[in-house]
């Protein structure tokens, strides 16, 4: 059955990453499944489903938030940006270079949410040392333990190095 | 998850009409405001809130943080808690109640919760979070699992014999020490409730957690102007260094002049079974010379009726220590 077989289901406007995308869902879907199941953006990636673990972590409006504590139909009018809005493979955004380069990853699942955090604690008051940017980056658990590449990969961005 | 309807409501009357139908505001309400979400759609998915409608309200002008003719501020309803985190007035004037929002949660779950539902954020109680066990606050007169269970990080002060579930607000608890008053317009008009009175004690209705009726929209909340030449500090001690609930805080607002306490507004986190305010230590304070002796008079009075359950008596001791250093940190 897809979703606009369900009697329940509303009309909810979403605006992903620059696109204007007119769904009907069950009011019940979170965002985060929007994006991966109607939407097939599946950069966003569903850890817990709790908000305890930042695998789902877009930016609405240039804020990082959790698309899966939150339901789609709530984000009309929104500008909603998720990992395949920030850089391409060809043409990678610097922090998804400066994980690359600094090897910030091994599973990579956490990745994605991982690199929208740091793309938006990049305009959040973080302060310069490691410390800091471990507190702001603690709402994204990495299970395969790769805090310090993914520390090294942030401060690398911000302290203006170049790609490569 | 249950299905629900989803209402937008043009302005406030809107909302409140709306939510006016639902039988109780309390645990088990069909109808709930939805802001933030990041409680209640938590808890939607462990089918402990099964609301059969929701009532967005993240659109409603209440999102401005002003300040009072008085020197006193006003925060708006779904002001996200990171905006009245760093917000200047509020960096300036009420630190502790910055300190407090920032060492909860993480930054996104701070972006996204607000004023208003950081006032009514629910237990983390994993017998209430977990349908399977038996709790008196989500189906009143089932028993509480917690009283001889797993209950490391439950309350010490506050607690019945049906129920022993923590707040976990940290922003509540500076709210407490800085006598935050909540305001609230319903289907009776409009009504101003200082946040002492806010949340209730959970006594023989655990279910029943703040003085809410059905209908009633928190609009605002305004503190009241800064003590002059006060020093404050939250403190949070917790099982890991970030992204983790209180075992024991505490928000203290201190004046003090010549070596002795003019002053004192104390309050207490992740040990009660509401923000836990000390007027008791407050007392023992006011007028005593600024000594960890005073100190440690004072926590041991904030602790006096704790009552300790099989796993969480560390917590008493935990709690003075707590207190003690933070109001020797202050006073320094």
């Amino acid at each position: 059955m897809t979703s606009t077989d369900l009697k329940d289901a509303i009309p909810v406007s979403l605006r992903v990453n620059g696109k204007k995308y007119d769904l009907r869902i069950d009011p019940r879907t979170s965002l985060l499944d929007c994006l991966r199941e109607h939407i097939h953006l599946t950069g966003s990636k569903k850890g817990c489903d709790h908000g305890q673990c930042g695998a789902c972590t877009v930016h609405i409006n240039g804020r990082r938030q959790l698309s899966c504590l939150s339901f789609a139909a709530l984000h009309e009018g929104d500008e909603i940006t998720t990992i395949e809005g920030i850089g391409q493979p060809e043409k990678l955004h610097p922090m998804q270079a400066a994980f690359v380069k600094c090897d910030a990853y091994q599973c990579g699942y956490c990745t994605s949410g991982q690199i929208m955090s740091a793309v938006a604690l990049l305009k959040e008051p973080c302060g310069s040392d490691d410390a800091e940017v471990k507190e702001f980056m603690s709402g994204n658990i990495c299970r395969c333990g790769a805090y310090p590449n993914i520390v090294a990969a942030i401060q690398r961005v911000r302290q203006g190095a170049q790609p490569g | 998850m249950k299905t629900f309807q989803l209402t937008r409501p043009k302005d406030s009357a809107q909302a409140i009409a709306a939510a006016a139908k639902s039988k109780t505001a309390q645990q088990g309400a069909e109808i709930r405001f939805i802001a933030g979400g990041t409680t209640l759609i938590d808890l939607m998915k462990l089918n402990v809130e099964t609301p059969q409608s929701l009532v967005d309200v993240n659109r409603l002008p209440m999102d401005k943080i002003e300040a009072t003719p008085d020197g006193g501020l006003t925060i708006g309803a779904v002001v996200r808690n990171s905006d009245l985190a760093w917000h200047p007035l509020v960096r300036k004037n009420y630190a502790v109640l910055s300190e407090a929002i920032l060492s909860g949660a993480t930054v996104q779950i701070r972006n996204m919760a607000t004023t208003a539902g950081n006032l009514l954020q629910r237990t983390r109680c994993m017998y209430f979070r977990d349908t399977a066990m038996p709790c008196n606050k989500r189906e009143p007169g089932s028993g509480c699992g917690a009283i001889n269970g797993m209950n490391r990080g439950l309350a010490i002060l506050g607690t019945s014999e049906h129920c022993i579930a923590t707040n976990p607000s940290d922003m509540n608890v500076a709210m407490a020490a800085l006598e935050a008053t909540v305001h609230v317009r319903g289907g009776k008009g409009e009504r101003a409730i200082p946040i002492a009175d806010f949340h209730v004690l959970p006594g023989n209705t655990p279910q029943r957690e703040t003085v809410l009726e059905p209908g009633d929209l928190i609009t605002h909340v305004t503190l009241p102007p800064p003590a002059p030449g006060n020093r404050s500090l939250y403190l949070k001690l917790r099982d890991r260094a970030s992204y983790e609930f209180a075992l024991a805080s505490a928000a203290v607002v201190i004046t003090a002049a010549n070596g002795k306490i003019a002053r004192a507004r104390i309050a207490l986190g992740g040990v009660g079974t509401k923000p836990w305010r000390s007027t008791e230590a407050e007392a023992e304070l006011a007028g005593q010379p600024a000594t960890e002796a005073t100190f440690r008079k004072a926590a041991d009075v904030a602790v006096r009726d704790a009552k300790a359950q099989s796993q969480n008596g560390f917590k008493v001791d935990l709690a003075q220590r707590c207190l003690t250093h933070a109001l020797s940190t202050v006073v320094a």
